[in-house]
């Protein structure tokens, strides 16, 4: 009987072909299959024309791509980021110190109060933003208390602007954001910030120059897993913005669910591939991929 | 610089991680406050009732919708259980060449927006005139939740020692017997954490689910989208409520049993 162990190191495990093939074979044909094919399948998409009725015709055309530059498209791209961006920017500056107040709670009830945070992911999305949405339309709590109170005469409206959309994006993507943070900070070594003190180091020194740095692959983290998530959730901009923000996501689901036109939704995907790639790669520079997950 | 202040939490740092807290509870708080009101309009709470937790039970639309969720995450759990264990015992004992590339195709859902995975599924699955159905739905979930179910596992491979393996093989049990025997209940912990996520991946999903799913096959993420930018009817409260409800009861039975069993190691 051969021990895999001594041969671990040897690339070719020739005696070892069937057995690695009944193990890793299933799920590498599965992901072949239904991932890598159909990701190759929109890039080609992309390049095609579309069919009358829907679908695609085999004729190659960089039309998909040249439509980019439609100020229209050009401006929902635009959106999405600087959106992606201040979601990103407010859930970081929300949990880091929501991230620091945890990571100093007693050990008994640390496990318990970071549950606290994962337990909403067992409750539907959509249900939780509908909640918000109860609370924050016009005809909602806030403002029914208000005008009840006479602080206000007319309903403020709340819902369906582009701040809602962003207010349902740092909502869903906190915890996010919060887990990571929560981790590296958790991490901390003490007695790092207590030797900066006695050296002299003043509170604001001791946070940007070892505190800050130390925690710096949590906030990669958490700001990668805030900012990917908030460029294709079209369904928030749906519940939240109504039909008044457009954003990239909402865009490629319109081209492909509405105008029917695939290509040219394949394209806004190409793009919105690339730009998670160069994101990633940036993120490579600075963090480990394994944190991400 | 006061050197005690170290472990010491203000009132403000207290009211502030409350504020945190009250924010990612508050709409729960409102939905399950909604689901026992009598008012059906979802803004004045007018009085106590549990009818639409009788009548929730005979909408039969929201029903089925209920099963098949519940279905689809059990389904493609299991099978995303089965193939992501094999594959991680396969690519934590041999090296081959093509394990780079499988493993940054097990990143790439985890990485890139769920969006493109979704049309990518729906094109394919046109291309090759498949009709959209629960099976469809089925081979998505289990896609993207494969990769979580490995990397679960992977943290307990890691720590793995190998030599109760080797020991199974010299006393004469065959690769079969081992793996039956040895290494599948050495890692049943990562197992069950990977089934959890999972399942609760699966369940949550809105964005790849509303691709492909089939005409007449909703899930509950999917029909609550549908009616979010509405009016959503107070039974879908009341099924909410109940879903939180068995979750946490879930969770202490899964306490319970853990607690259990690490007092009967002792």
């Amino acid at each position: 009987m051969a021990l895999w162990k001594h041969e671990k190191k040897t690339s070719e495990n020739s005696g070892h072909r069937g057995e690695i093939f009944s193990l890793v074979g299933p799920l590498f044909l599965w992901m072949l299959l239904f991932l890598a094919l159909p990701l190759v399948y929109v890039i080609i998409i992309s390049f095609l024309e579309k069919g009358v009725y829907g679908g695609v015709q085999m004729i190659f055309t960089l039309e998909n791509y040249t439509a980019l530059w439609n100020p229209t498209y050009g401006k929902v791209i635009w959106r999405s980021i600087v959106l992606a961006f201040w979601t990103s920017l407010i859930c970081l500056f929300v949990s880091y110190p929501f991230a620091f107040i945890l990571s100093r709670f007693s050990k008994k009830y640390q496990g318990f109060c970071v549950l606290l945070i994962m337990l909403p992911f067992w409750i539907n999305q959509l249900i939780r933003l509908n909640g918000w949405s109860n609370i924050l339309r016009d005809s909602g709590t806030i403002n029914t208390i208000l005008l009840k109170l006479g602080i206000i005469s007319e309903p403020i409206t709340m819902m369906y602007t582009d701040g809602a959309t962003l207010f349902g994006m740092v909502y869903a993507l906190l915890p996010f954001m919060v887990l990571p943070l929560n981790n590296s900070i958790s991490k901390l070594d003490y007695s790092l910030i207590e030797a900066a003190h006695d050296l002299g180091a003043s509170r604001l020194s001791t946070f940007f120059r070892v505190i800050l740095p130390l925690t710096l692959p949590g906030i990669f983290a958490g700001t990668i897993q805030v900012f990917i998530p908030s460029l294709d959730a079209f369904y928030i901009a749906d519940v939240m913005g109504g039909g008044n923000s457009t954003l990239l996501g909402n865009l490629i689901k319109d081209q492909f669910m509405a105008a029917r036109n695939w290509p040219s939704g394949a394209a806004f995907s190409v793009i919105l591939i690339l730009f998670t790639l160069i994101v990633l790669k940036l993120y490579t520079k600075v963090g480990n991929l394994e944190d991400l997950a | 610089m006061k050197r005690k202040e170290k472990k010491q939490l203000g009132a403000l740092s207290y009211l502030y991680a409350g504020l945190v807290y009250l924010f990612l509870y508050l709409p729960i708080f409102m939905v399950v406050g909604y689901s026992f009101n009598t008012n059906d309009n979802n803004l004045v709470f007018k009085g106590f009732t549990l009818r639409w937790y009788s009548s929730m039970f005979s909408n039969r639309s929201l029903m089925s919708s209920l099963v098949l969720t519940l279905e689809l995450a059990l389904v493609s759990t299991a099978i995303s259980v089965v193939l992501g264990t094999l594959a991680a015992i396969g690519m934590h004992r041999y090296d081959f060449k093509l394990k780079k590339t499988l493993d940054n195709m097990l990143y790439v859902p985890i990485v890139i927006p769920e969006l493109v995975i979704g049309i990518a599924s729906l094109a394919t699955f046109t291309m090759l005139n498949i009709t959209l159905s629960f099976w469809t739905l089925v081979i998505a979930h289990v896609t993207f939740c494969v990769p979580f179910v490995i990397i679960t596992l992977r943290a307990r491979i890691a720590g793995f020692d190998k030599s109760i393996e080797e020991a199974a093989m010299d006393l004469g049990a065959n690769q079969f017997r081992t793996l039956r025997r040895v290494t599948i209940p050495m890692l049943m912990p990562g197992i069950i954490s990977g089934a959890l996520l999972s399942i609760t991946l699966s369940l949550d999903d809105v964005i790849i689910s509303y691709f492909v799913t089939g005409a007449g096959d909703t899930t509950l993420p999917i029909k609550v989208y549908g009616m979010a930018r509405g009016k959503i009817s107070t039974e879908v409260y009341a099924l909410f409520t109940l879903i939180i409800l068995v979750t946490i009861l879930l969770y202490l039975l899964f306490m319970g049993i853990k607690a259990a069993s690490a007092k009967r190691q002792k």
